[in-house]
């Protein structure tokens, strides 16, 4: 029988929801790591009971955290993250230069093909790599070192690499993103990178069409047609046709072209979705309701879908990390918010759920999906 | 035996129910008792001080005897009644944010 483990990074812990194919009654498990910030979970493409989460707070640093058995027991492994050499300075917010500092692990991305492998996304930007099942991290300074990273700048959440797509086609294509640097692009396998921003226009930069600079909030592309490419920048919703050589925007009649994640239908490439926010200093749904846009023509053309959304009075937001769909037939979509709620949609997104309502603020929710 | 209190986070990461005792061979000090800890539980390692510059991280304090111990060397000898065991060594997370 098939199944769905949806796994939910909060605030203050990690929840682990259940369901059968069905998709219409869950178990929710949890708080893990009560307390602490789970900035991410995933499982591992290759063993669905091989889980990495990046468990983090202010006071006691960085965590990472492996599951062997699906989520039920835990085990802390390695929390080294060294940068490679003499890391040097990026740009602060005021434009002077600040010393790199490893702050936290946004994103772990485990390998697609070998359960011991997984990469990390780190603030301040860099990637680093396991292949021992996170027990030891190595950078992939390529990417800090290629020569712009002195003019990377913080977005208003940190200087964090954020994105990793893996290139099941091309082993040693690697896509990350960096707000607010923007895209970068390997092609050998980490060592060495460079920026894919071709046609971004950030009109909030001192030079709004620069190599690096931009503010990108989440990269996204289906498995089957890794050279397309969709981004929710800080403003607009942009779409690359090969591989990032080249963007331009498909916001078409969004409401607002300003979010955070954006999420691709896994039997249709050209199914697309973005939950738009009002504005980048008013984090909340415009008109106070909570509407996930989908469009069904890879851009410029979206609907807004609100059965079973609150439509009104309803001021969450909805961070990058924190949408994806099932493999299911028809797809499961999902996405929590900084209220709490975990929606679920069983049918592409047509009609919409609470799975849960009240978590701590959800800062991530990754799905696997058991045929 | 130098008795150590650690705060809760870090109790619940280690699995420890309350306070925990070790033997510290030499000098004992905030980095002897440190280096113990991480000995015993890989677990907490960097949790305490950062792991690249081995400086107590900000938001943890040090106290035993009713004083704050947290500004002194890190090298420097801990109270005798810490090492004679009458005292415990408190760890403690800073009261800061929600």
């Amino acid at each position: 029988m098939s199944k769905v483990r949806v796994l939910v990074g909060t605030h203050k812990g990690a929840f682990i929801l259940d369901s059968d194919g069905q998709r219409k009654r869950w178990s929710v498990s949890g708080p893990l790591f009560g307390g602490w910030e789970i900035y991410h979970l995933k499982g591992s493409p290759a063993d669905p009971n091989r889980l990495y989460a990046s468990q983090s707070n202010g006071w006691f640093g960085q965590i990472i955290q492996r599951s062997n058995d699906g989520g039920k027991t835990w085990e802390a492994v390695g929390n080294s993250f060294a940068y490679d050499g003499n890391p040097g300075t990026h740009k602060w917010y005021d434009g002077t230069p600040h010393p790199w500092e490893f702050k936290r692990v946004w994103h772990l991305e485990p390998s697609l093909t070998d359960p011991d492998g997984v990469f990390a996304g780190v603030e301040d930007a860099a990637l680093f790599q396991s292949s021992d099942a996170g027990r030891t991290w190595r950078e992939l300074s390529g990417l800090r070192g290629h020569g712009s990273g002195p003019n990377w700048q913080p977005g208003a959440g940190g200087m964090c690499l954020h994105t990793i797509l893996l290139d099941r086609a091309n082993p040693e294509r690697i896509f990350i993103a960096i707000s607010a640097a923007g895209v970068f692009r390997t092609d050998d396998s980490g060592k060495t990178w460079r920026p894919i921003n071709r046609g971004l226009k950030s009109e909030y930069i001192p030079e709004p069409t620069a190599e690096v600079g931009h503010c990108v909030h989440r990269i996204a592309m289906h498995p089957a047609r890794p050279h397309v490419l969709f981004m929710q920048k800080h403003w607009d919703v942009m779409r690359s046709d090969d591989a990032g050589e080249s963007w331009r925007e498909v916001s078409g009649n969004l409401p607002s072209d300003f979010g955070f994640p954006i999420e691709v239908h896994a039997h249709e490439p050209d199914t697309v979705y973005v939950v738009p926010i009002k504005s980048d200093s008013e984090h909340y749904p415009p008109d106070g309701k909570l509407r996930v846009y989908r469009s069904r023509t890879g851009g410029n053309e979206w609907e807004a879908l609100t059965e079973g959304l609150p439509q009104g009075d309803c001021y969450v937001n909805v961070l990058r990390d924190a949408m994806a769909v099932d493999s299911l037939d028809p797809c499961g979509v999902y996405f929590g918010t900084t209220g709490g709620q975990v929606y679920a949609s069983a049918d592409s997104g047509d009609n919409w759920v609470p799975i849960v309502r009240d978590l701590p603020a959800v800062l991530s929710v990754e799905v696997q999906t058991f045929a | 035996m130098i008795r150590v209190l650690l705060p809760t986070h870090l109790r619940n990461l280690a699995g420890l129910d309350g306070e925990v005792g070790f033997e510290i061979a030499g000098e004992a000090s905030q980095s002897a008792i440190i280096d113990a800890i991480e000995a015993r539980y890989p677990e907490l390692r960097g949790t305490i001080r950062d792991p690249r510059t081995q400086r107590r991280r900000p938001l943890v304090r040090f106290f035993a005897c009713g004083k704050d111990l947290s500004d002194e060397s890190p090298r420097a000898p801990l109270p005798e009644a810490v090492v004679a065991g009458t005292e415990m060594f408190l760890i403690v997370g800073a009261i800061a944010g929600g």
